[in-house]
């Protein structure tokens, strides 16, 4: 099949302003957006750039806008975004090249969380693994699944209006540690959280969770701080 | 104005051997982390299975097992001790990344949960034994999370988007290397005491593979360019189970959950090629189980694949044919929703790319490039080796699977390659940092980015005759078909041919892109030439063992050949020229014997 591919284009040491190029490629329906991308920059274009690596959704170096929604160019498929093709940097954050976009800004707010595992306490005498049951560990999983790939992040209305909110992926994150049975830092996160620059910027719009290429249920997570924060209970 | 930095260790590569390495060179010197890749983007991220440690958290198990297991994996080509280095330090390895936070699943006990896999057996009953510690199937995800968390709270220093291009050598000792950072385009040389080497495989050479595009034999080829030998490059590994076409991983712990392979006429083919442990033999055994039906006409619709067969009816007829039981002693059964539980990514990776839902529906898959056996000739402690007399090039480490210690031999098994790149990592950042504390800084010559400089700038000067993109393309079909999972002289003379040829077209490339802001068209054409550095000395060793052994089978010489090739290839390039040489393998406890699932 014949698709129209319309793709952002922006080359600081060129170019002013940003512009659109428009390419005719032969395609088949069950390919990924980035081999369109791949082919544009194989045969046509050389100096299109992007990011990618693993091609299967599990690295988050491709996430972009495709038709206006944040995703994973290695997740979408032609035949899920039919034959017109849009793809543009994901918004928010400060285009660096094509759809190459300054993820530093994402990190640092990942970093304000304390985003490891904290345990200070002494290990088990035999040395083995700190117990948890499969309940306390099913309690966290959905959160364990993020990949930093900013897809939600940069889908949120109130992150385009505020640098200074934490966003999603950071909450994502805090949920992660917050809720495990075995990690001691749950107050310290969640008094940086419920800081004003955290869940108080979360007015439940649900475009995190819509954009999410791992289907992590990012509202209800931040939903469940909301509530910690509220009650004071973790559970 | 260079940009000249000074760290007593450099890390290369900032996946799970990078990381670890890091983490522990950190605490004993000053140390960076250079990747080309955000850390969190590296390819240990795609692992999904487990990790292998005996910790019998479910039946009996012992290190032991692990070790004879890992050797019979190998084909006898592994070396025992550094085999049983690993398994002896594996629990201590995985139950460190507990305490680190990794979120493994549990037991009911709230223990390590583990999950059967390819080739973990319990000696004495040759029965599959659950040795593959698992958080569900995104193992590789979490240890590459955890670990990269660590390194913030402790601190490391890392650059992230930096490619490096050169390793410095001054009066035969380390000396640094050259990187170029991707967002400005500039050099910048990072003078050291050592430099660990984690730089990944290189499957991007194959057609079908499971490998992400970064995966493309960088630190191979920058030190192969520096006349380091490498190991064993002929053997590479390929997985039984990649999604039809698109070579995407479908992990073994779907079969290690009771999953079967089916061919074309609806037959469960592994019992006639692996009688006791059949659809959980080692890798190599099963991808050419599986070539051999499809080229006996018995593909799904006489194309070249087959199905694997997760669904829970499927799972438990043959459960019960094979009296297959629960740790309790009842019989084994699954349902739907406990396969989902078990296997999330699995079943996302099928309806997304096939429009297949596993647990109503047969999965199309074929063998995949996967790992890459072979690399850069390390001991135990990750030091890198030069030659057959265990001569230690100062300074110099290499972890992971860009590595060859050699651990995997012939053939890698199954949760192997993470326990790899803890237990090396470690072990290597350890050294390297040992060794920078005793030694001093070389100085650095005038101009020692300037090799790295005009590599690019050949790239940015070519005719422009030639598109990389083919020769890329092209590459990887001959690669794949002809020093693929059977090879023979005359196709990979064929292979050989055709690489020499392209290595020449690749001299008529020029990239288009004139800026320095990331250049990822100057950077894709520069991995290009890596690739086609590492294929060339892959066809090379393979073409050399005449014998087939693991992951090498050679149709003009099927049988393994413990007279003449019980032992390593050294290869490296003097002028231009591939040149061969051998290492002994060491044998401890297990005398190489006919290999039998």
């Amino acid at each position: 099949m014949q698709v129209t591919l319309k793709i952002f284009r922006y080359n600081p040491e060129v170019d002013k302003k940003f512009h659109y190029e428009t390419y005719q490629l032969e395609a088949e329906e069950t390919d990924r957006i980035l081999d369109l991308l791949e082919h544009v920059k194989g045969y046509k274009d050389g100096t299109l750039s992007f990011r990618r690596s693993c091609a299967h959704g599990v690295c988050g170096s491709d996430a972009m806008r495709i038709n206006g929604k944040n995703m994973l160019a290695c997740k979408a498929l032609v035949r899920d975004v039919g034959d017109t093709i849009t793809v543009e940097p994901l918004l928010g954050l400060k285009v660096q090249k094509d759809l190459i976009v300054d993820m530093e800004p994402f990190f640092d707010n990942y970093k304000k969380v304390l985003p490891y595992f904290i345990n200070d306490s002494p290990l088990p005498a035999d040395g083995r693994e700190r117990l948890q049951s499969p309940e306390q560990r099913a309690r966290f999983d959905d959160t364990t699944k993020c990949i930093l790939c900013a897809a939600c992040t940069t889908s949120c209305p109130s992150y385009w209006g505020s640098d200074d909110y934490l966003g999603p992926a950071a909450l994502v994150t805090a949920h992660r540690f917050i809720y495990d049975s075995r990690d001691e830092a749950a107050a310290e996160r969640m008094h940086i959280v419920s800081e004003t620059s955290g869940l108080a910027r979360c007015h439940t719009i649900f475009n995190c969770t819509m954009a999410c290429p791992r289907d992590i249920q990012i509202t209800k997570a931040i939903g469940e701080l909301k509530m910690t924060s509220l009650t004071g209970k973790l559970d | 104005m260079a940009n000249i930095h000074q760290f007593e260790v450099v890390v290369v590569g900032a996946g799970g051997a990078g990381l670890m390495a890091g983490l522990y060179a950190s605490r004993g010197a000053k140390t960076a982390v250079i990747s080309k890749l955000y850390p969190t983007r590296s390819h240990t991220g795609a692992a999904q299975g487990g990790i292998s440690a005996a910790l019998g958290n479910y039946e009996e198990d012992k290190p032991e097992w692990h070790t004879y297991d890992t050797v019979k994996g190998s084909d006898y080509l592994g070396d025992q001790d550094a085999i049983e280095f690993m398994t002896n330090e594996a629990i201590e390895a995985v139950l460190e990344l507990e305490h680190m936070g990794l979120p493994f699943d549990r037991t009911p006990e709230g223990r390590i949960s583990q999950r059967p896999f390819g080739g973990h057996t319990n000696n004495e009953t040759g029965k599959p034994v659950r040795r593959a510690c698992h958080a569900a199937d995104r193992t590789g995800h979490m240890i590459l999370q955890t670990l990269y968390q660590q390194c913030l709270k402790n601190k490391v220093n890392f650059f992230d988007e930096f490619q490096v291009l050169d390793f410095l050598i001054v009066n035969g000792r380390t000396a640094g290397v050259v990187a170029v950072e991707l967002a400005t385009g500039e050099l910048h040389t990072f003078h050291a005491k050592s430099v660990i080497f984690a730089t990944g495989g290189h499957g991007r050479i194959f057609e079908v593979t499971s490998n992400a595009y970064a995966y493309t034999g960088d630190g191979a080829a920058v030190l192969l360019r520096r006349g380091l030998p490498l190991e064993d490059m002929e053997f590479f590994q390929f997985h039984p189970t990649g999604i039809y076409k698109l070579g995407i991983l479908i992990t073994e712990g779907v079969r290690g959950e009771g999953g079967v392979l089916i061919n074309g006429a609806g037959e469960r083919f592994m019992p006639k090629y692996a009688p006791t442990i059949k659809d959980l033999a080692s890798r190599d055994v099963v991808s050419r189980a599986i070539y051999t039906e499809i080229r006996e006409g018995r593909g799904v619709n006489g194309k070249n694949y087959v199905y694997l067969d997760v669904r829970p009816e499927s799972v438990n007829k043959y459960a019960a044919m094979d009296g297959r039981t629960n740790p309790n002693g009842s019989a084994y059964t699954i349902t739907g929703e406990q396969v989902l539980a078990k296997l999330p990514d699995i079943i996302d990776f099928c309806r997304v790319y096939l429009g297949v839902d596993p647990i109503t529906q047969m999965m199309p898959i074929q063998p995949t490039a996967h790992y890459t056996m072979g690399g850069i000739p390390t001991n135990k402690y990750g030091e890198v080796v030069i030659d057959d007399k265990k001569t230690v090039f100062p300074g110099l480490y290499a972890a992971g699977e860009c590595a060859c210690v050699s651990v995997h031999g012939g053939n890698r098994l199954g949760c192997n390659s993470l326990l790899d790149l803890v237990v090396f990592g470690k072990h290597a950042g350890l050294k390297a940092a040992e060794y920078a504390k005793q030694a001093e800084y070389q100085n650095l010559p005038a101009g020692a980015e300037a090799d790295a400089r005009s590599q690019f700038e050949v790239l940015r000067h070519g005719s422009g005759k030639e598109n990389a993109f083919t020769i890329s393309t092209e590459l990887k079909k001959i690669m794949f078909d002809e020093v693929g999972i059977y090879r023979n002289e005359k196709g990979m003379q064929a292979a050989l041919e055709k690489v020499k040829e392209l290595q020449a077209r690749f001299k008529e490339v020029c990239v288009t892109d004139a800026g320095r802001i990331f250049n990822t068209e100057l950077l894709n054409a520069w991995e290009l030439g890596n690739m086609l550095e590492v294929a060339e000395v892959i066809t090379e060793s393979a073409l050399n063992r005449k014998e087939s052994r693991g992951g090498h089978s050679r149709e003009d010489y099927p049988n393994r050949d413990d007279n003449d090739w019980l032992k390593h290839t050294l290869v490296r390039k003097e002028n231009g020229n591939v040149k061969i040489e051998y290492k002994p393998v060491v044998i401890t406890k297990y005398q190489p014997k006919t290999r039998v699932y």
